[in-house]
C-alpha cells in the first residue's frame, strides 16, 4: 500500500475511533438540522406566501447543503483543537505521508456526514418532502452534497491550521451560521434587491442547493439568477473544484510547514 | 566522524521575532549515550528539541540526526527518531490502548495490538487501557506520551522534560525506560529541570543559557566545580580552634564557626577528602569529634552557581 493510503487510513480510523468514543456529540450535530427542519419548517412555513408544505420541500436540500457547509466548522475546529493540543506536532515528527492527517480528517468528516444524512432524509420525507426526479438523479444530488462537504471540510482544515487556536476556531466555526443566510438555502433569491441576490447567488451554498432541488425534482430553477444557479450542477461541480484546487495544496502545506 | 555522534548540530539559530531563543547551538551527543539538556526556564531547551526534531527550522547552522542531515533530509530524520514534547500530544478522546495502536500501525509496527499491550503493560496502563486518555492522571499521560514514542525503537529519543510533575514511582518507571532503551543502543537527548534525574541518568549534561550550550561535561566534572560541605561537631568548644585548624590544613579553605551548635564547617575545592581521612586526622589531633559529615555538592549547587555566573556575564 502506498504511503499516503495507508497512512491516511490510519488517520481515518483514528477519527472514526474517537467518533464512536464519544456519540453525544455527533448525536448532537445531526439533531440540529432535523430541529431546525422543524422550526423553519412549521414556524416560517406559516408565514411565508409560499404553501407550509412546498416549503418544507423547498427546505429540505437547503438545509442539507447549510449543514454540508458546516464542514468548514468542524474541520476547522478539529484541525485547531489537534494543534493546539500537541497532537498534530506528534504526527509531524512521525515518518507519515505529509497530506496523510488532512486527507484522514476530511474522508472520515465524510463518511459521518453520510450516515447522519439518512435520518434528516427520514425526517424530511415524513413533513413532506419527496424525490420527484429521476433515481440516477437523486443518487447525483446526494454525490454532489458530499462532494461539497469534502470540499468545504479541506477549506476549514486548513483555517483550523492557520487559527492553531481551539477557542479562535470555535467562536469563528459559531459565526459560519451566517453563511447559509445569504444564500437560496432558506429563502428564494428572487426577492432580494439586485445586488443582495447576486452576492446571494454567487454564494456557493446557492449552487449546490439548486443543484440538489433540481436533481431532486423539488423547485425549477428560477429566472434570471446568477450562472452558478442558473446552471445549478455544472456550477456547483465549478465550486467544489476551485475549493478543492485551492485548499488542499494550502492545507497540506500549511501542515507540512507547522509553525516554523 | 559523524557516524559516531547520534546528534551533531553546529550554530543552529532560532529568533521569534524579537527573541533570540537559539544563539548558536553547539550539541555533540556520541552514539548510544544520554545527554541531560539543562538550563534555566527560557534557556532554549525546548526550542532546541523541536529544531532538532524537525517541528522548528532553523535560521542558519546545520545538524545531523542518526547520520541524515536535518534539513536536506528531514523525512530520514523522523524515520529515526522518537518525540515526546514537554506538555503531552497523545489524542485525549482516544483510548490509551487506541493511541498506542494508532502510532503503532502509522510506524508500520507488525502486530499493532500486541505492541500497544506491551507497552501498556511496561508503563503500567493496562487497567486504564480502555480509559479515554483524556481521564488519565498527569503521570499517566506522560507515561502514554512517552510509551508513544517507543512503540518502534528509535535510534534517537528526545524527551522534553519526561518526568516533571511525576511522583517518584512514575519517575522510576521512565528513568527504568530510558536505561533500557540506552542499553539497547538508543541515544537519548532529554532535558530536565531535575539535576538529580540528570545525576542518574546522563552520561553528559549540557548545560544551557542564553540560547547556546554555556557549560558541558559529566555530571562527576560538574559536581567537580564545587567541592564538598565538610562539617564537624565537638563535644568541648574549647577544641573548636584546634578542629578549624585540622580543616583548615585539609581543606585550604577558611572554616566558619557555628558556636550554639559546636561546629566547624568548611568548603572543599575538590571533591578528593573523604570521609576516614577526616576521622582519622580529626582523632589524630586529638579533637574530641561528636559527629562529622561530608555533604557530597548537589548539582543543583552547581547550577545555580553556573546559571548565576551566566547572567552576570550577559
Ligand atoms: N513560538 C514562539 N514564539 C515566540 N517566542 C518563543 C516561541 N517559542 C519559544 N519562544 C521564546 O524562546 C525562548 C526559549 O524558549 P524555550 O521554550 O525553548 O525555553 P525552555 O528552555 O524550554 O524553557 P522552559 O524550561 O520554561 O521549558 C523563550 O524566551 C520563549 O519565550
Ligand atoms: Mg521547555
Amino acid at each position: 500500500m502506498s504511503t499516503l493510503a495507508h497512512d491516511g487510513n490510519a488517520m481515518l480510523g483514528r477519527q472514526l475511533r474517537r467518533i464512536r468514543n464519544n456519540p453525544g456529540l455527533l448525536v448532537l450535530t445531526q439533531t440540529m438540522p432535523i430541529t431546525m427542519l422543524l422550526f423553519f419548517g412549521y414556524v416560517f412555513g406559516s408565514a411565508l406566501a409560499m404553501p407550509g408544505a412546498e416549503y418544507r420541500s423547498f427546505l429540505v436540500p437547503g438545509l442539507l447543503v447549510a449543514t454540508a457547509a458546516n464542514g468548514l466548522m468542524t474541520g476547522m475546529f478539529q484541525a485547531a483543537q489537534d494543534t493546539h493540543r500537541g497532537v498534530m506536532d506528534r504526527f509531524r515528527t512521525l515518518p507519515m505521508s505529509r497530506a496523510a492527517v488532512p486527507l484522514g480528517q476530511a474522508g472520515a468528516d465524510l463518511v459521518v456526514t453520510a450516515v447522519g444524512t439518512v435520518p434528516f432524509l427520514l425526517v424530511g420525507l415524513a413533513v413532506g418532502w419527496r424525490i420527484e426526479g429521476s433515481a440516477l438523479e437523486a443518487v447525483g444530488a446526494l454525490g454532489l452534497l458530499l462532494l461539497f462537504r469534502f470540499a468545504t471540510a479541506w477549506a476549514g482544515i486548513f483555517l483550523g491550521l492557520l487559527t492553531r487556536n481551539e477557542e479562535a476556531a470555535g467562536q469563528l466555526g459559531g459565526a459560519t451560521f451566517i453563511l447559509p443566510l445569504l444564500s437560496n438555502a432558506y429563502i428564494p433569491t428572487e426577492g432580494l434587491p439586485g445586488w443582495l441576490r447576486t452576492l446571494a447567488e454567487w454564494n456557493p451554498i446557492s449552487a449546490v442547493t439548486m443543484a440538489l432541488r433540481d436533481l431532486f425534482g423539488n423547485a425549477p430553477v428560477p429566472d434570471g439568477a446568477a450562472w452558478p444557479v442558473a446552471h445549478p450542477v455544472a456550477g456547483s461541480l465549478a465550486w467544489c473544484a476551485v475549493l478543492l484546487a485551492v485548499f488542499v495544496p494550502l492545507a497540506v502545506r500549511r501542515y507540512a510547514r507547522g509553525e516554523r | 566522524m559523524t557516524s559516531t555522534y547520534a546528534v551533531l548540530s553546529e550554530g543552529l539559530e532560532k529568533r521569534f521575532g524579537e527573541v533570540h531563543a537559539l544563539r548558536g547551538l553547539d550539541l555533540a551527543v556520541p552514539q548510544g549515550t544520554v545527554c541531560g539538556l539543562l538550563g534555566p526556564n527560557g534557556a532554549g531547551k525546548t526550542t532546541a528539541l523541536r529544531l532538532l526534531t524537525t517541528l522548528l527550522r532553523p535560521d542558519a547552522g546545520s545538524a545531523r540526526i542518526a547520520g541524515h542531515d536535518l534539513l536536506r533530509d528531514p523525512a530520514a530524520v523522523r524515520r529515526r527518531i522518537g518525540v515526546t514534547g514537554q506538555y503531552a500530544s497523545v489524542d485525549g478522546e482516544l483510548t490509551g490502548r487506541q493511541n498506542l495502536q494508532l502510532f503503532a500501525r502509522l510506524h508500520r509496527v507488525r502486530g499493532p495490538a500486541e505492541r500497544a499491550g506491551e507497552l501498556l503493560d511496561r508503563f503500567g496502563l493496562t487497567e486504564a487501557a480502555d480509559r479515554p486518555a483524556s481521564t488519565y492522571s498527569g503521570g499517566m499521560r506522560r507515561r502514554l506520551d512517552l510509551a508513544a514514542s517507543l512503540v518502534r525503537r528509535p535510534d534517537v529519543l528526545f524527551l522534553d522534560e519526561p518526568t516533571t510533575g511525576l511522583d517518584p514511582a512514575s519517575r522510576n518507571r521512565i528513568w527504568d525506560a530510558v536505561r533500557e532503551l540506552t542499553a539497547d543502543g538508543t541515544t537519548v537527548l532529554l532535558t530536565t529541570q531535575y539535576l538529580e534525574e540528570a545525576d542518574q541518568l546522563a552520561d553528559d549534561i549540557a548545560l544551557m543559557g542564553q540560547g547556546r550550550v554555556a557549560h558541558t561535561g559529566s555530571p562527576a566534572q560538574f559536581k567537580a566545580v564545587i567541592g564538598a560541605r565538610v562539617e564537624v561537631v565537638v563535644t568541648d568548644p574549647d577544641f573548636l580552634v584546634k578542629t578549624a585548624a585540622v580543616l583548615d590544613q585539609l581543606t585550604g579553605a577558611e572554616p566558619s564557626f557555628d558556636h550554639e551548635r559546636r561546629a566547624v564547617g568548611a568548603v572543599t575545592r575538590d571533591g578528593t577528602l573523604t570521609l576516614p581521612r577526616l576521622v582519622r586526622e580529626l582523632d589524630a589531633a586529638g579533637v574530641p569529634l561528636l559527629d562529622a559529615s561530608i555533604e557530597p555538592p548537589t548539582l543543583d549547587d552547581v547550577f545555580l552557581r553556573l546559571t548565576q555566573e551566566e547572567e552576570r556575564a550577559a
